[in-house]
């Protein structure tokens, strides 16, 4: 540990002393409400946290638990329409000062918040300010809390870009944010918050919209951040895996109210309350779904392997057009794949290496520039719209983001109806109604959910909702993009549980696309790892995730975090052998 | 399932009436807000009363001169006979006044009317199908922009009606030239709507199952995208008396015989104002500026209450409230809310509904 070197007041790690019993932060009995159209409503309900030095906790719970809420307390950072009661203590790094940071006037809320405690956020791309230079960016800090020469500012600047490793960081401090990657915005991000030595970083989902290897790495910079700059983190997550990898100690909110509060080691090997052990139990693991996939493939007709694909793409590229004369770019290069009636075909890969494109493509919302994509028999390079047509009432889709797939101003009867009355199977909604109570039904929702609008149904019953759209004309193929990667664990479960239902019952080939290993590893016959436009890798769940032959597909095995501390520590080790190899 | 069960789950759906979109704008609103939008519909439903009943309640007629028995004079000061005196013109003052309101209510109608369809149809092709034929409509609506409207509405007057003009030949007049001024702000508004509903995962779907493009547009995009248009309806009301009143004001408006018009009024109270005569021009200024501050107060609430971050709410001053439950794991079922951790939407009660739908 060279804390020592860095933090002059030293900064004991838990346990390590008598400082140990010294807390960064107190949260004693906190509770905050909201006004809103429809009334108050309480987010926080008597929330106690505390928080050593140089420890990291997770607050853990799905989305609405408060735990957002309770983290931006911490920073004084609530919006005008809500009331809070409680305290929260914030203690100094070097543990001389403390404020109850819910009584502090706005003017000494500026003076706590960055030299106490600072915040990265879920969104790196989003928090940086894209007309500044970064070195700019981490200086205003120092700016704001005292007089700093603009020599020595960028000083300081290359040295905290240096130390959360920004490679060439006197030469980097220069550039403007577009000229990063998304793993090294947030490092800036990390930055930013480290360049006045706080005691304390909240950390708000700070790896959720990274790639899993890019995760990882971040990861790593946060551990690095405990032990080296002694800072003590508050890691607000939904995702188990994370937790295991980072945390020292775990507090689950569950409604408002902290469940459980218990070491990181601890929780994971004996959870205690019910809803922490559901929680644990809806994380999907990696191999567990194993027998099931090979029951599946025993369970095939004879001469299956031989029937005409339902897609078959030999040499398949896509390219977006570019900008007035400049070259397009390509999304996918030249993919090989096939998927046959009944099966269902995992796609994985980071953001960008053209998985929706492909599936996209398939349904024919976006032209194939190259190669040969055969959709249930109908060739879709060059096909025209009126050649497309019948093809489509073949296909369902089921997307991504489940706040958007319906219209909001229709209900979700006419929703799911609008195939029905589209292709000419009825004529207006009374005479669909039937069909659409029978597949809400089947997709676990009464009847009665029919006639509410988007908006008054959660995110996980839109999505079973957008699956009975999909599914309304019975089709031989379902393209499922992401329709889980909004969802929380414990709502993804379900969803995922019957979706494998359905597929086993209506026995439709699927696309299943997604950037979770673990969740397709669930569902897919096959899965296909795809790495910047081109398959590198291809075979049953058991051979390309038990033991992958491609590097880049060990690379991101080993990326993703599993939720067991112990065993997520011998994956490091794994990975960074894995990094080096590089 | 019976909807007994469903009733406490989900608040009834208000009725139309209060749905509409003034209504429930005053419904949602507080404090500062609710004030403004109350003074705001107070004072354009007079302005729209006076016009309706104008013939009702004005004491004279708009181009009277004289009674049965003799002529009004002019530039007379208020009296019991002529409430707020009588013109150089030797009009009364009260009945040109509200005379004008009608004026006004009918070039704002003529205005809005003729300008909306035109200007949301070739917004919503012009957004949906993008390409040449949507740079060629934003160059034209750019090059509309650039062109003063009130030269664009003298203009107008003189090939509608050589300058001087009757009631309708006025009223078409201002209300044409505004038109052509208004269509590229209502094209604009909805073509930027258009282009970012085009996005959602919605059209999306509807595409993917083979519906047409009029169907995407009409029952999808178009519904979705006439949100901001209550506001740029107002706003443009008020513009429209401000146009007509300019054009009567430079002497291109409707003569006095024709119809009662404000901005002519004024023009000839101008040499009054410097002889101490001050009926003339305080009486026909102030009932323009009511009309447009009245619209205009409406049409700013309306864009603050439209929208969630400006709108305030009644804080209150105690931790109140129940917590939502954001997830009742009967049977593992867990209902969330993705979207908006500040109004999540479940409840227990739901999810009993739910196990009871699929028994």
């Amino acid at each position: 540990m060279s804390s020592t070197t860095t933090t002059p007041a030293g900064a004991p790690r838990p346990g390590a002393g008598p400082g140990a019993e010294r807390h960064v932060v107190e949260i004693r009995d906190l509770a905050v409400s909201f006004a809103t159209d429809a009334g108050s409503v309480r987010a926080v309900d008597g929330v106690d946290l505390t928080v050593r030095p140089g420890e990291v906790l997770a607050v853990v719970g799905e989305s609405g638990s408060g735990k957002t809420v309770t983290a931006s307390t911490i920073l004084g950072l609530l919006p005008e329409n809500a009331t809070t009661r409680g305290a929260v203590v914030l203690a100094n790094k070097a543990g001389t000062d403390e404020h109850d940071v819910v009584a502090l006037s706005p003017k000494q809320l500026r003076a706590v918040r960055g030299t106490d405690v600072a915040m990265v956020f879920q969104e790196p791309s989003a928090v940086l300010n894209p007309v500044f230079t970064v070195g700019w960016q981490i200086t205003e800090g120092l700016r704001a809390h005292g007089k700093v020469s603009a020599k020595e500012g960028r000083a300081r600047a290359i040295e905290i870009l240096e130390r959360v490793g920004i490679p060439d960081a006197a030469e980097r401090v220069d550039q403007y944010p577009h000229q990063f990657s998304g793993g090294q915005k947030q490092r800036i991000v990390i930055a930013m918050a480290l360049v006045l030595d706080p005691g304390l970083i909240v950390a708000d989902e700070p790896t959720t919209a990274l790639d899993v290897t890019v995760q990882a790495e971040i990861l790593d910079l946060l551990r690095r951040v405990r032990d080296e700059f002694g800072t003590a983190v508050v890691l607000i997550t939904h995702n188990m895996g994370v937790v295991a990898d980072l945390a020292d100690t775990v507090a689950v909110m569950y409604q408002g109210k902290v469940v459980e509060q218990a070491g990181a080691r601890e929780l994971f090997a004996d959870p205690q309350d019910e809803y922490t052990k559901r929680l644990l139990g809806s994380v999907p693991r990696i191999g567990e779904a194993t027998a099931r996939t090979a029951a599946r493939a025993a369970g095939r007709p004879e001469g299956w392997a031989e029937a005409t694909p339902v897609v078959a793409a030999r040499d398949l590229e896509i390219t977006y057009p570019g900008r007035f004369r400049r070259p397009g770019f390509p999304a996918v290069r030249g993919v090989d794949l096939t998927i046959r009636p009944g099966e269902v075909l995992g796609l994985v890969g980071e953001s960008g290496s053209g998985k929706s494109t492909i599936g996209r493509a398939i349904a024919g919302l976006t032209p194939v520039t190259g190669g040969s994509l055969s959709v249930l028999g109908v060739e879709m390079n060059g096909a025209r719209p009126r050649e497309v047509r019948p093809v489509r009432s073949r296909i369902g889709f089921v997307f991504q983001d489940p706040s958007s797939t319906f219209n909001p101003l229709l209900t979700i009867a006419d929703g799911v109806a609008e195939p029905l009355i589209v292709q000419g199977r009825a004529r207006d909604l009374r005479a669909a109604r039937a069909r659409v109570d029978e597949l809400l039904e089947a997709v676990q929702l009464p009847r009665a959910y029919g006639d509410r609008y988007p908006h008054e149904l959660s995110g996980g019953q839109r999505q079973r909702a957008s699956l009975a759209r999909g599914l309304a004309l019975e089709p031989e193929l379902l393209i499922a993009d992401e329709p889980t990667s909004a969802l929380d664990v414990s709502v993804q479960a379900r969803v995922l549980e019957l979706f494998a239902e359905l597929q086993a019952e209506l026995g439709f080939a699927c696309l299943f696309i997604s950037h979770d290993l673990a969740v397709v590893d669930l569902l897919a016959d096959r899965i296909a790892v795809l790495y910047r436009g081109q398959v590198v890798e291809e075979g049953t769940g058991e051979h390309v995730l038990g033991a992958p032959q491609d590097p880049y597909t060990q690379r991101l095995l080993a990326s993703l975090p599993v939720p067991d501390p112990v065993q997520q520590a011998e994956r490091r080790v794994e990975l960074a052998r894995l990094r080096s190899l590089d | 399932m019976s909807d007994t069960t469903l009733a406490p789950a989900l608040p009834p759906r208000p009725s139309l009436w209060s749905r509409l979109p003034v209504v429930s704008h005053l419904r949602q609103s507080v404090g500062l807000q609710r004030f403004m939008l109350v003074a705001g519909l107070v004072i354009t439903g007079i302005f729209l009363v006076v016009a309706v009943l104008a013939p009702v309640l004005a004491p004279y007629g708009y181009s009277q001169l004289r009674t049965e028995t003799a002529a009004f004079g002019a530039q007379q000061a208020p009296s019991g006979d002529h409430w707020l005196g009588t013109t150089v013109g030797g009009y009364d003052v009260l009945s040109r006044v509200i005379w004008g309101a009608q004026t006004a209510a009918l070039v704002i109608v003529v205005a809005i009317v003729a300008s909306i369809f035109l200007g949301i149809l070739i917004g919503l092709v012009s957004g949906y199908f993008g390409g040449w034929i949507d740079r060629v409509l934003v160059v034209v609506c750019d090059a509309i922009y650039a062109f003063p409207s009130l030269l664009l509405a003298i203009l107008a007057a003189i090939v509608i009606s050589g300058g001087k003009s009757s009631l309708w030949g006025g009223i078409l007049a201002a209300a044409l030239s505004i038109t052509v001024v208004f269509i590229p702000q209502y094209f604009r508004v909805i073509r930027a709507e258009v282009v970012r509903i085009k996005t959602e995962a919605y059209i999306d779907a509807a595409r993917v199952i083979g519906s047409p493009h009029r169907r995407i547009m009409v029952r999808h995009v178009l519904r979705n995208s006439t949100r901001t248009l209550p506001l740029i309806v107002t706003l443009n009301a008020s513009e429209a008396i401000l146009t007509l009143a300019g054009l009567g004001f430079l002497g291109f408006g409707i003569e006095p015989t024709a119809a009662a018009e404000w901005g002519y009024d004024l023009n000839k109270a101008i040499a009054d104002v410097s002889s101490g005569i001050w009926w003339t021009a305080l009486f026909p200024g102030l009932a323009i500026v009511l009309a447009v501050l009245g619209i205009t107060l409406v049409g700013e609430s309306l864009n603050d209450l439209a929208d969630p971050r400006l709108r305030s709410r009644r804080a209150s001053k105690q931790v109140a409230g129940d917590v939502a439950s954001t997830s009742v794991a009967v049977q593992g079922n867990v209902v969330v809310d993705v979207t908006d951790p500040g109004a999540p939407v479940a409840d227990p009660v739901r999810d009993v509904d739910e196990r009871e739908g699929r028994a």
